[in-house]
Parts: structure tokens; sequence; C-alpha cells
């Protein structure tokens, strides 16, 4: 019925042997809102970034074809050329130029070859904006706007390049509903006139609403692509099991612990956000752990699971926080980090080069620098034969790979630098372990031994909390798993409920409820 | 099994190659040295030359191990050349003008310096000014309150009792030996220094068979062994040919002990290498980054105030332009030591090294008549090829 616009044959992309991408199709149609969906890390931000050239033509294999002629971009700006514009999930803004300069930049009104046109920039700022709907003074900051207004920006900057084709990565994670429908109706109203887009979104709701095609991705494949026939709303629970849908094999080795009584419990904790400090990240969370229970902590990008964790752990999250924290069923208090250390709390963090590990130093070094202040100094002397000893022991017990324990842990492959944090902090001696993403970019060999030494330290009684996007991983080694979602416990599922539809679901339905409230 | 002997000895060269590099820095120095021994016709090697030598850059050294910290963390602190002349005036004024007791004049100066340091840390810490900017603003205030206390004019002249600490010796045992005056006190020194190195290496090599450990080579340990006693006689000898060993050498032999005990061997000297080497990590693993950087820079304060008291001892006066340029001489000495601008990596061996390169390339192209504006030329071209020289074999060794 309607002329293809864009075309993707067999994208396949892969990162030093991991694929991202393997053998993609998509199919767009001019004048449509194509949706994709997929869990976290299913490839979809990849294969937008394949089309507009943010990874270069060669880097991939496969075909674009858009307006039936074949596409080699090497950078964003030959797509941009030919008017397919990206708007990325962390926005592109600069907060302290106006809004005119911003829906401008790198691509300047010039007069006289190189000097900027300031009333031509200001007359189609603001003329950009009028054709959205907003009626902002362009000469006002970008950085004073909202969210919603400054995606709302983004827009009008595509728009300004006479966009055609609009790719939206997750426009819609960080507002709230009404600033939501808004930029769901914006879509809308360009489709009438002719601009046809690409959008991100994990919003089943929001896309069933807009959406004429759906395609699902799941670990970097076209699983499928489901149409909305006759102004008919698509199924949720069609698009659910088409991202989650897979068959869970035997990844996940076996676990013989016991579980004991609650060691750990967090009652109506309530953080503020750290950057708006007036609105709360964390909403009166409540959840327990117990000995040797590996409890999971599921939840989309942004739902505020990496802010719990820190937030727990010495206030190295948020501005200011409220709640109770009980260990061993006394209330306790952790004002910073090594008091966290002191009542055996450790966190192994989500991104083990900027927040584990010190780079330039060796193996032995970085595992003994959360107990330098415990077991490995006498009087503020350290104990260095105890280091040694220590690194070697662990060494040979969790296998890092590596010439010797004097090796900088910036020339390790990223499964041994994680088990290289996680023997750092076991070697805190901790009751209660925090992993946040433990196997993020590892690859399932070192996973796999990563579950193992999970697997031990629960059997020895430790309380494990694990966080992780990856929803099989959750169902492989947890005993119990909270679901947060934006910022509160969206339920609890002990282990025989833990599904990934079930998980999926409780998102869905909690994200329904807020935005009734609202 | 032949696999496995090629294994070791590749792993052997390259721990070889690593030691070597170690005493890099120290093989330029004598280098250094030698070139301009030969250049000056040993003039730079007579007994007197080599007691000025150790006179005239004490003070860069001192303030060069309380840089070295501000370097690990990736910092520096422009403030010390100030400091100095501030706090040397304070002591001058108050013993010239005030006659106050000299320990408490020198108590004074530490204390003013310990002060600017706390002065300094506050904004840092507890304000968040980047370090740069606060001492760069101190440098300024207190320059100019140097010129104010002391009224544009030089203070002096300093009594004995003041003066030994930056132009004195250690008691003296003369005797004459085949016509040649010789100061006993030193030579004795270099022996038992000399034992005393010998002794420890055997004691570090029994402990680390004892616990299991690899043994560093035999040659390289005798290497180091000989380099180290070589040096230490050297300047022994050659103080005992002059007037003996002068009690600056004491204060900054103290001081190099004590901060190479503190960064090798003590939790806060480890703090500090995690702040300069990952800021965010480190304050992950429990440390508080705050006081961490709060006791650098009070610390360096009071070192600037020692150094305020020794150059004022040496000079026997203060003077409001004491000082001038220091801070830069002890951040180039950090950097020409090897310690990494971006912070992280570095040692007090290196900073002191670096402090006498520097100090050697002073005293030479001064014997050798130089001026004062070519000195400068090449010193600036030292510091910059030290650095380069470094950042290029680490890319190559990456790439």
């Amino acid at each position: 019925m309607s002329e293809v616009l864009l075309e993707m044959r067999h994208i396949t992309k892969d990162f030093s042997g991991v694929k991202a991408l393997d053998d993609v199709n998509l199919v767009v149609e001019k004048g449509e809102i194509h949706a994709l969906c997929g869990e976290n890390g299913a490839g979809k931000s990849t294969l937008m970034n394949v089309l507009s050239g943010v990874y270069p033509y060669g880097s991939y294999s496969g075909d674009i074809i858009y307006k039936g002629e074949e596409c080699r971009f090497n950078n964003i700006r030959e797509s941009e050329q030919k008017r397919i514009v990206i708007i990325h999930q962390e926005l592109a803004l600069i907060p302290l130029l106006t809004i005119a300069e911003n829906i401008f930049i790198g691509n300047e009104n010039l007069k006289f070859s190189n000097v900027i046109d300031w009333d031509t920039t200001q007359r189609k700022a603001m003329e950009v904006l009028a054709s959205i709907g907003m009626h902002e003074n362009v000469n006002h900051l970008v950085g004073a706007l909202g969210m919603g207004k400054q995606q709302m920006i983004e827009i009008a900057k595509a728009l300004a390049k006479d966009v055609e084709l609009l790719i939206l990565d997750e426009p819609t994670s960080a507002l709230n509903e009404e600033e939501s429908n808004m930029l769901l109706d914006l879509l809308l109203e360009l489709k009438k006139k002719g601009i046809t887009s690409i959008m991100i979104s994990h919003k089943l709701n929001e896309l069933a609403r807009v959406a004429d095609n759906i395609t699902v991705i799941r670990d970097g494949r076209t699983i499928e692509t489901i149409q909305r026939s006759n102004n008919e709303v698509i199924d949720e629970n069609r698009i659910i099991k088409g991202m989650v849908g897979r068959e869970l094999t035997n990844r996940y080795p076996e676990r013989h612990a016991t579980v004991g009584n609650v060691v750990f419990e967090v009652k109506d904790w309530t953080v503020f956000d750290q950057e708006e400090p007036t609105k709360k990240k964390l909403k009166n969370v409540s959840f327990n752990v117990c000995k040797g229970e590996v409890v999971g902590f599921a939840g989309l990008m942004g739902a505020g699971r990496t802010e719990l964790a820190m937030s727990l752990f010495g206030h190295t999250y948020g501005v200011k926080s409220s709640g109770h924290i009980y260990k061993d069923g006394q209330e306790i208090k952790i004002p910073d980090v090594q008091s966290a250390i002191d009542h055996k709390i450790a966190y192994v963090p989500e991104d083990r080069k900027t927040y584990g590990l010190v780079l330039i130093n060796d193996i032995k070094w970085n595992m003994t620098l959360a107990s330098l202040n415990g077991r490995f100094s006498d009087k503020t002397i350290i104990k260095k034969d105890d280091e040694i000893h220590a690194a070697e022991e662990y060494r040979g017990r969790i296998n890092i790979k590596a010439g010797s324990i004097t090796q900088p842990v910036e020339s390790l492959s990223g499964g041994n630098q994680q088990k290289v944090v996680l023997a750092k902090w076991m070697l805190s001696e901790p009751d209660v372990l925090i992993l946040d993403e433990p196997t993020r970019g590892i690859d399932v060999g070192a996973k796999y031994e990563i579950y193992t030494i999970i697997n031990q330290l629960a059997e020895s009684g430790k309380a494990i909390i694990i966080i992780s996007s990856e929803m099989p991983e959750l169902l492989g080694i947890c005993d119990r798993s909270y679901v947060l979602n934006a910022g509160e416990i969206a339920g609890e599922l002990p282990k025989e409920a833990m599904t990934q539809e079930a998980i999926m679901k409780m998102i869905m339905d909690h994200t329904a409820k807020r935005g009734s409230l609202q | 099994m032949s696999v496995e002997a090629v294994k070791v000895d590749d792993k052997q060269m390259k721990e070889h190659i690593k030691q070597l590099k170690q005493y890099g820095m120290i093989i330029a120095l004598v280098l250094i040295y030698a070139i301009f021994a030969v250049l000056s016709d040993f003039k730079n090697v007579a007994p007197m030359n080599v007691n000025n030598l150790i006179m005239q850059n004490s003070y860069v050294i001192v303030l060069a191990l309380g840089m070295l910290l501000c370097c690990l963390t990736g910092n520096v602190d422009l403030s010390v050349g100030s400091v100095v002349a501030f706090a040397g005036a304070i002591s001058a004024i108050l013993v010239v003008d005030y006659h106050v007791a000299i320990p408490i004049a020198f108590l004074a100066a530490l204390l003013i310096g310990a002060l600017v340091g706390i002065w300094q840390g506050f904004f840092i810490s507890v304000l968040g000014v980047s370090p740069f900017i606060v001492s760069l603003a101190n440098m300024l205030v207190f320059r100019g309150l140097a010129l104010v206390v002391l009224k544009g004019q030089t203070k002096g002249p300093m009594p004995p009792e003041f003066t030994v600490v930056g132009a004195g010796y250690l008691p003296q045992i003369f005797t004459n030996i085949g016509g040649t005056k010789i100061e006993l006190l030193s030579l004795i020194v270099g022996i038992v220094l000399s034992v005393f190195f010998v002794l420890m290496e055997i004691r570090s090599r029994r402990n680390k068979k004892k616990q299991g450990f690899v043994l560093p080579s035999m040659g390289a340990t005798l290497f180091k062994l000989v380099l180290s006693i070589a040096i230490v006689n050297f300047f022994t000898v050659k103080l005992a040919l002059y007037m003996g060993l002068p009690m600056v050498l004491l204060i900054v032999l103290v001081l190099i002990i004590i901060y190479s005990f503190i960064t090798n061997n003590t939790v806060p000297g480890r703090q500090i290498y995690a702040v300069g080497g990952n800021r965010k990590a480190a304050a992950l693993s429990g440390i508080k980054v705050d006081r961490v950087m709060f006791w650098i820079y009070t610390n360096m304060g009071l070192l600037a105030g020692l150094a305020g008291i020794i150059l004022t001892a040496r000079n026997a006066s203060a003077t409001p332009k004491a000082g001038d340029m220091f801070e830069m001489d002890a951040i180039a000495a950090c950097y020409i030591g090897g310690t990494a601008v971006s912070g992280g990596v570095g040692t007090v061996t290196g900073a002191v090294v670096g402090a006498l390169i520097m100090g050697v390339l002073n005293n030479g192209m001064s014997l050798l008549g130089w001026s004062v504006d070519i000195q400068r030329v090449v010193k600036g071209l030292v510091l910059l090829a030290a650095v380069a020289v470094d950042l290029y074999f680490k890319k190559k060794k990456n790439g």
C-alpha cells in the first residue's frame, strides 16, 4: 500500500568477537512510526547507530537501502545530509547555550561564509518552535527547561535540518506521563506532515498507542515485526512474549546453600536525586536479604537500582535520605563507606574501570585497597607480606588468569578485572555483598566462573544482592527477586514465580498504575 | 620443558629491564654530573663545591618531598615559594626585632607554614576549589604579605645559633693524614651506612626466601648495592675533605627516610596513590578523599615553613624576594623524577633525584659562568625533555 523508505538487510556487527547484531533485517515504510523493542542489550541502539553512521561503513556487514539507493555512511554528517537524524537517549544539548543556539548547533546560519547570522538564527528558531507548538523565548538557556521541553528542542533541532527520517532512542525514558503524552502527540503530528520515525522504547503501552509497526529484537536478531491492523491496538503481551521468549539452557551452576535468618533489612528507604534535590529518586523502598540467600533486583535502566545500592553503601549517592537499615536485627547507620565496610557490607560497582579499580596499579595493590585499615595494616603500617600472601591465595582460589600479582590490572581482560574487584571485596570479609551488574561485558565462560564464585559465597553464609539488567541471569541465579520501577518496589517474586514475562508485567502494571495516579 | 625455560628467561629479562628503568634517573644524574665535571675542569667535584651542592639544594629537596604528595594526586601547590619567604620573614623579624628565643622563632615559622596549609586545605577540601586556583591566589597573597611585614627590606643578620640550621655543620673531628686535613665523622658515617645497606639487603633477601617470594636476581641486587654505596661514599669522602657533614644534610636525610616510609609502607601513603590513580574508586573503597587532600596541603605548608627557616639560615637574613620560583623547581623535580602529571605514579627517590638533577645543572652552569638567563632556558628544556621521553616510552609500550 505504501512505499518502502528504508530497508536494512542482513546487518551483522560485532564488538571484538561478541556479536551485537546478527543478520538483522528492518523494513520501514514511508510516513509510519516504527517501533523497535527488546531487552537491554538486545541490539536496538547498536542497530540505530549503524543506520546513522555512528558506526561507519565497513565496521559492520550488510546493506542499508534508503529511498532505493544503497547508503555507506562514514559518520553522522553523511547520514544527516540524507536527512536522517538520530536523537540519543542522553540528550546532546548544551545547557549553557540558548535555545536558538542549540537548535542550530553544527548547522549554523552563516553570512560572509563564516560569521553567524544571529537574526536568521533567531527567526528560524522561532519558526521551527512554532511549527511544533512551542512558544518559548529562543534566547533563554536550554538548561532552564524541563526534561520534556528539552526533548522537544532536540526534535526542533532535527526539524531545522529538514529531517525525513527521525530516530528516537528511548525519548520518554526520562519524562513523566504528561510530558510523554505531549511528545507522543507531537510524533503523531509529524507523521501527518510525512515525517517517518523510528522509536526505541521500553514503554510498551506508549508503543501500542502510536506505533504502526513494531519490530522485536532479541539477542541481536530480528524476531518478528508486528503490524497494526485496522486501527486495533497491538497486544502488549504479544510484544513481551517476543522480547523475552527464549529457552533457558543450563548456563548457571547449581547451588547448595541453606537460607538462614534475615541478615540485612531496609525499611522505607527514601533518597533524593543528586541532580534535582527536590525529586525523590527512591521512594519508601523496603527489602530484606537472608543468610545464604541470593536476592536479585530487576528493573529497567534508570529504575534506581544502582542509586539504591550506592545510597545504602555509605551515602555515595543522593543528597538526603531517610529510612532504616537493620543488620542482624540491630538498626545501624552508615554515614560513609568506611563504616559500611566496618559493618561488613561490600559493594561491587557497576562500572569496574571507573569505580572499581585503579587501573595503573597492580592486582595485589587493588585487591587490598578496601581492607587497608583492617587486616592489612598494624598502626597504619601496611603489612606487605600479608598482602602478597592474600593476593596469591585469591588469585588461585577464583582463578585470575595473570602472569603475576604484580601485573597492572589495566592489562587484564574484563572477566579477570571483574574477578580482581570481587577479590577486593571478598577480602573485606563482608556478610552482605551487593553486586551491581557483575557480569556486564564479559564472556560466557567468565560469567559461569563468576556465578560459581557467587554460589560459593552464598554457601559460606553470605547474603548476596544482585543487580542485573539481564533477566535470564536473575532467573538463573537468584532465590528471590525484587522488581524496582521508577524508584519504587513494584513487587517481589519468589523463585517459582520468577519468569521474564512476570517481571515485565510487573513493571508495566506499576508504570500504568503510576500513570493513572498522576 | 624447554618452552618453560624460555618463558622464565623472558620473564627475567622483563624484570631486569624494569629494574634498570628504576635506576635510569640515577644513572642520568651521574652522567650529567660527569659531563659537567669534564666541562668545568673537575671544579664541580671539588670538596667545597660538593658541600655547596648539598647546601644549595636542601630546600628544593624539602619542598619536592611535599610537592610529590600534591603531584601524586594530580595537583600542584604554586604557593610554596611565597610561603617560604613569608615564614622566613616572620622568624627573622621575631629574632632580630623582638629578640625571641631561637627555638621559638623556629616553631613560629613551622606553625605559620602549617596554618597556611590548613588555610589552603580548607578551600580545597571543604569548599572544593581547585588546588591550582587556591595556591595561585595564595602565591600572590603570601608574597605580598612577605613584602608587607619586611617593609620591602632585608632583615638580618641572623645570629649564628640560627644560621647553623642552614650553613652549619654537625660536630667536627679533624685530623691530619699525610698533610691533608680530614674530618673523621663524615668518613665514619659513610662506612657505617655502607655496612647498613649490605645488612638490610641480606635481611630483605632472607625474609623473601622465608616467605617463599620471588627473589630479585643477584646481579640486580649487587648493582643496586654498589651504586648506592659508591654514591654515599663519594659524598662523605668529599665532605670529609672540606668541613664535615652539613646540618641540613641530616635534616634532609631524615625527611627523605620519613617520606619514603610514609609513601611505601603506610595506609595514608597508599591512600594518596589511590586518590591520584582513581578518585572515584578510592572513594568507593572507603578512602575519605577530602581528608586526604586536606592533609597533603597542610603537610606542604609545614615543609614550606621548614624550607623558609633553612633558607633564612643559609642567607643569614630574610628578604621579601626569597624563594622566588621555588615552587617551579619543586614541581619540576617531581616531574623530572618520573611522577605522572595525571597523578597516581611517582616516588620519593624519583623526586629527590629530580631535585638533584636540577641542582647539578644549576651548579654546573654557574661554574661554567653561564648567565642565569641561559640557565633557565636549559632547565626548561630538560623538564620538557624528561616528561616527553617518559610519555614516549609509555606510548610505545601501550601501542
